[in-house]
């Protein structure tokens, strides 16, 4: 027992961001298992990081309506920029959200309150290890029943065929915005607890490359199932920390597994759970968004 | 009359598509849509089933104008299609493709699906899996749509057109690529259908299967209905021979 409380002393920081990040990678996965890259969501978490971490701060809100307040703002943000984004596809798509995860980190930098480049200090750090992982659980229990239901189903149909999809009576758009602002919403949610998981929170902690970071987790962890962008999140969050003796060689490992599960798993990680069906949509030629 | 055209038009640019075509198709009907390639059979469907836009006239269904419907409100009243260039979902298995199609007839379960330990979807896959057997795909019920043969996919598209239970079924050259015994086996489906009271509008470039599965035939050249009436009437008129049949099959 001494021993599991000294590992998670030691490592609480690396295990409770191994948490945060699966809850954004999933937030992405949301988008993608529909078909749409966007990568908007380290702009949702930064919004609500700031706006739940202001709340307990200046206004003295008790931690879960700080967190909450902080989630919903993020997602009502995700809704008008939604309905103007969806206009676009693919890679205009992707370029349009980060177009607003730049607006994000800029507008963050010019409001006094947000502490601007410094970053916003003492947070309340009311934030446990087990709030991280009861939030992770839901969010992953949610997003893999909604994959089977007939929501999932709409949204898996409109990644593989929007047209066809349309002709079968789903209306593409709306299911399109629900997984963004159910996405935002998750991303959010994550934010606020990463906010008052440490004591201060910088601009740059949301900004471009950590856009791209929660993309990679899910991709390389694989959009076919939940448990991908979870496994995503768990490799690069930990590796870090596993490789620190090799600090220097660090970055190389990782672009070098980046690299290798793009050649090798298109699919993802996730993939290795399920061979059978990777093998049989290679030679379909079926490969989807991942 | 459960669908009908008035002066329906669509223009591409400088070009007339459709010019100003006027249908009138009954409830239970299998009605046959023919024409040299470009002649507008296509661009007539797709404005019928709301992918495009329509730039003149009017289309009414079951009594009501749906010009400016979109496809998903279309097939909420009822309208499903199939695709020339063949449209399904590929990466998805058989069943899923036929269960997809239900969408419109299955409740939504998003909040039931959250409950542990149910099968929300149970009835459905019940009903989607009785509709492969009828279609002759029951056995591949678990292949990936985009491994089966070219036929079969022909087939599955309709099943997934039919699991909506629509009141009007267009069928974009469902015979293509598939072999005469295939094609046999679509006529007979296709009667089974109308009799059923599902209403068929039926593009195909095999005329043998048109004229034998259909009960008024429609005849489209350059945009333009040229001629209209029952298979042996439009085998009979000039103008067809001329336009058409003379230059194919004649």
């Amino acid at each position: 027992m001494d021993d599991v409380r000294q590992f998670l002393d030691a490592y609480q920081t690396t295990i409770g961001f191994i948490g945060l990040n699966a809850m954004l990678a999933l937030s992405v996965w949301l988008t993608l298992y529909t078909g749409q890259l966007t990568l908007g969501n380290a702009a949702f978490a930064g919004i609500a990081a700031y706006s739940s971490a202001l709340l307990t701060i200046k206004a003295g809100f008790p931690f879960p309506l700080a967190l909450l307040s902080g989630a919903l703002l993020a997602t009502i943000v995700s809704l008008p920029l939604g309905a103007t984004v969806f206009r676009l596809r693919g890679v205009y798509l992707a370029i349009a959200t980060l177009a607003f995860g730049e607006v994000v980190r800029v507008a963050i930098l010019a409001i006094p309150i947000t502490g601007r480049g410094q970053g916003l200090v003492g947070i309340p750090p009311l934030t446990e290890l087990w709030h991280i992982f009861a939030s992770l659980f839901v969010v992953a229990y949610v997003c893999a029943r909604l994959r089977i239901s007939s929501v999932g189903r709409a949204w898996a149909a409109i990644r593989e065929d929007e047209i066809a999809a349309a002709s079968q009576g789903i209306p593409v758009r709306r299911y399109q915005l629900a997984a963004f602002a159910l996405g935002a919403l998750i991303a959010g949610w994550a934010g606020a607890l990463a906010a008052h998981f440490n004591f201060a929170i910088q601009p740059d902690e949301f900004g471009f490359a950590r856009a791209v970071q929660i993309l990679v987790f899910a991709v390389v962890g694989g959009i076919p199932n939940v448990f991908g962008p979870i496994l995503g999140a768990l490799l690069f969050t930990a590796l870090p920390a596993v490789l620190q003796p090799l600090r220097e060689y660090r970055d190389i490992f990782q672009g070098v597994i980046l690299v290798l599960v793009i050649v090798f798993l298109p699919r993802g990680l996730a993939t290795l759970l399920e061979l059978r069906r990777t093998a049989r949509l290679r030679t379909v030629g079926a490969e989807d968004v991942a | 009359m459960l669908l009908e055209t008035a002066a329906l038009t669509k223009r591409f640019g400088g070009v007339v598509a459709l010019n100003a075509v006027d249908l009138a198709i009954a409830e239970g009907q299998v009605f046959g849509l023919i024409g040299p390639n470009g002649a507008g059979k296509t661009t007539l469907i797709n404005l019928i089933s709301g992918h495009f836009r329509a730039d003149g006239g009017a289309i009414r269904f079951a009594g009501v104008d749906v010009t400016r419907l979109r496809p998903d409100q279309l097939a909420r009243r009822g309208i499903a299609r199939t695709f020339q260039s063949i449209r399904l979902f590929k990466g998805l298995t058989v069943l899923e493709n036929v269960l997809v199609g239900r969408y419109v007839r299955s409740r939504s379960d998003a909040l039931a699906s959250l409950a542990p330990f149910r099968d929300a979807a149970a009835t459905e896959r019940e009903r989607s899996r009785l509709l492969l057997e009828r279609i002759g795909l029951a056995k591949r019920a678990d292949a990936l749509a985009g491994e089966l043969a070219y036929g079969d996919q022909r087939r599955l598209e309709i099943a997934r057109a039919l699991a909506a239970e629509p009141r009007l079924l267009i069928l974009d050259e469902p015979a293509a690529g598939m072999n005469p015994t295939e094609s046999i086996a679509l006529r007979e489906m296709l009667r089974a259908l109308a009799a059923e009271g599902i209403t068929i509008i039926l593009i195909e470039h095999d005329v043998r299967l048109v004229m034998g599965a259909s009960e008024r035939v429609a005849v489209l050249n350059f945009g333009r209905k040229i001629a209209e009436g029952t298979p042996a009437e439009i085998q009979a008129d000039p103008a067809v021979r001329e336009a058409y049949l003379g230059a194919d099959d004649a």
